[in-house]
């Protein structure tokens, strides 16, 4: 098996409606984003062979999409695994791409969920075996995870928030976040509690925003006016869909993938000099610098722990607030990284391992 | 006349008050929610058997409620003796009462407008003194 490692490369990367996108839907969003990171790679529409979309809207957002956009794709792919559907697109467009099933592929994504119903869209339909007991999705999943990790662990309330403080943090020197008010560790404690053991403070923001990336062969990745980003190493994992059929709430399937996205890429967690991870309730950040291998297993409620992850903490680590603060890295983030590698992350979730 | 598919059966136990759960008869292990196979060994050899309705709070929560709306309520994941996983409610305490590693017992009572299984503290000296 040849590895996909270095094969392709990102070569633009757009946003679009960050925030409030008011009077557009969310096709209108996703296709602002997508012209944003055609016009970032010089491309057109007329370009792209290959496009990979999830959206929460309706069962077929894909075709939807394309139609939207008006291109008839030779390549498409909208296999939905939620917020991480567009890290699982790296690895089907690196594959398509290196096939030669596509020369460029368009990755993208657009919400409009908070001008248009301020709370979670989704056309998911509650599992059988858990709706009937109303458990606040997601809310309530990421909430008993992280009264196991406390339960196990010892990790706090404390430490929680002080993930939502350093997300906070980083926001406030990004213009485009959605929220940038300083806050404090207080705040988050003594906010509503919305889900033992977490405050709305805790959760995740419900924000408008799309989110777009192009993808070409290593090839032909410098020609385009960006220096490429090449995709090192991604993977996907699975577990489980129902919380109730997690096999250990404290292990999320990023420790596989993860494990098996460094093997790729010949590197591990000590090469990275920042790592972007999808944060949306703040148990996610703790359980993912854990299972990815920045810290071990039950440490990383102290790795996280009084401004650390923070802008000026200790660690070499920037942790992202993506559906929080609506902060987004500017595509010179993951291009102007000093060395080895860097953490891609689009709306929802999208981590490239690149250089 | 068609045989009853899996949640079928399971949904006809409850009716009757019972908490039915499958056994691979294969690996001997239990599995929950109802299936045509074993995703363990991926053997289709199970076999119904009540439930103890014995079990452990493995992760609990608060979903909190306006007042006027029903108040806050449990929901939690419980781990049944038998080793299978299930996202209920532990009623008869109050919802932020409830806590991992308190053992619960089943029963079978309303569950958003039909039965369905739900746990109640487990009071071990009056559950010995009735076995």
């Amino acid at each position: 098996m040849s590895s996909l490692r270095g094969k392709t490369a990102i070569v633009g990367v757009g946003q679009a409606g960050l925030g409030e996108a008011h009077g557009l839907n969310a096709y209108d969003v996703m296709a602002q984003s997508s012209l944003a990171a055609l016009g970032d790679a010089g491309l057109k529409l007329s370009d792209v062979d290959g496009f990979f979309c999830a959206m929460m809207e309706d069962s077929m957002p894909a075709l939807m999409a394309a139609e939207y956009l008006g291109i008839q794709p030779a390549f498409i792919d909208g296999t939905m695994v939620g917020g991480s559907s567009f890290v699982n697109y790296l690895v089907s467009a690196s594959m398509a791409l290196n096939a030669g099933l596509c020369d460029v592929a368009l990755i993208t994504y657009g919400s409009n969920q908070r001008t248009a119903s301020g709370r979670l869209v989704t056309a998911s339909r509650p599992p059988p075996h858990e709706g009937p007991y109303k458990p606040r999705y997601p809310i309530s999943a990421y909430a008993m995870a992280a009264a196991r990790h406390m339960y196990e662990f010892g990790t706090t309330r404390e430490q929680l928030a002080d993930v939502a403080v350093a997300a906070r943090g980083w926001a406030q020197h990004n213009p485009e976040a959605f929220m940038r008010d300083p806050l404090s560790r207080e705040e988050v404690l003594s906010s509503r509690m919305v889900g033992n053991p977490l405050t709305v403070l805790d959760c995740c923001l419900v924000t408008d925003g799309g989110g777009a990336f192009v993808m070409v062969r290593a090839d032909r990745a410098e020609d385009y006016p960006n220096k490429p980003a090449y995709i090192l190493g991604a993977a996907a994992a699975t577990t489980h869909r129902q919380i109730s059929q997690m096999p250990d709430l404290t292990v999320t399937a990023a420790k596989q993938s993860g494990a098996r996205a460094f093997e790729m890429a010949g590197l591990k967690p000590a090469d990275v000099d920042v790592v972007e991870l999808y944060d949306a309730f703040t148990i996610n950040t703790i359980l993912f610098l854990e299972d990815l291998g920045f810290c071990a297993k039950g440490e990383g409620g102290s790795f996280v722990e009084n401004g650390r992850i923070a802008p000026g903490g200790e660690l070499p680590v920037k942790v992202v607030l993506l559906l929080r603060t609506a902060e987004l890295p500017p595509a010179v983030n993951c291009r102007s990284t000093p060395t080895a590698v860097a953490c891609l992350v689009f709306i929802r979730e999208c981590m490239a391992f690149s250089l | 006349m068609p045989t009853n598919g899996p949640d079928t059966i399971f949904r006809e136990g409850l009716s009757e008050g019972k908490i039915n759960i499958q056994k691979c008869t294969d690996c001997n292990r239990h599995i929950f929610f109802p299936r045509v196979h074993c995703p363990h060994c991926y053997a289709s050899s199970l076999e119904w058997h009540e439930a103890t309705g014995k079990g452990i709070v493995y992760s609990t929560t608060v979903v909190h409620r306006k007042p006027e709306r029903g108040g806050d309520y449990n929901v939690a994941l419980i781990d049944l003796s038998e080793g299978v996983r299930m996202m209920s409610r532990v009623e008869g305490i109050a919802p932020a009462e409830v806590s991992i590693g308190m053992p619960v017992i089943a029963f079978v009572g309303d569950v958003d407008g039909a039965p369905g299984v739900l746990f109640k503290p487990s009071e071990p000296m009056k559950e010995l003194g009735n076995e």
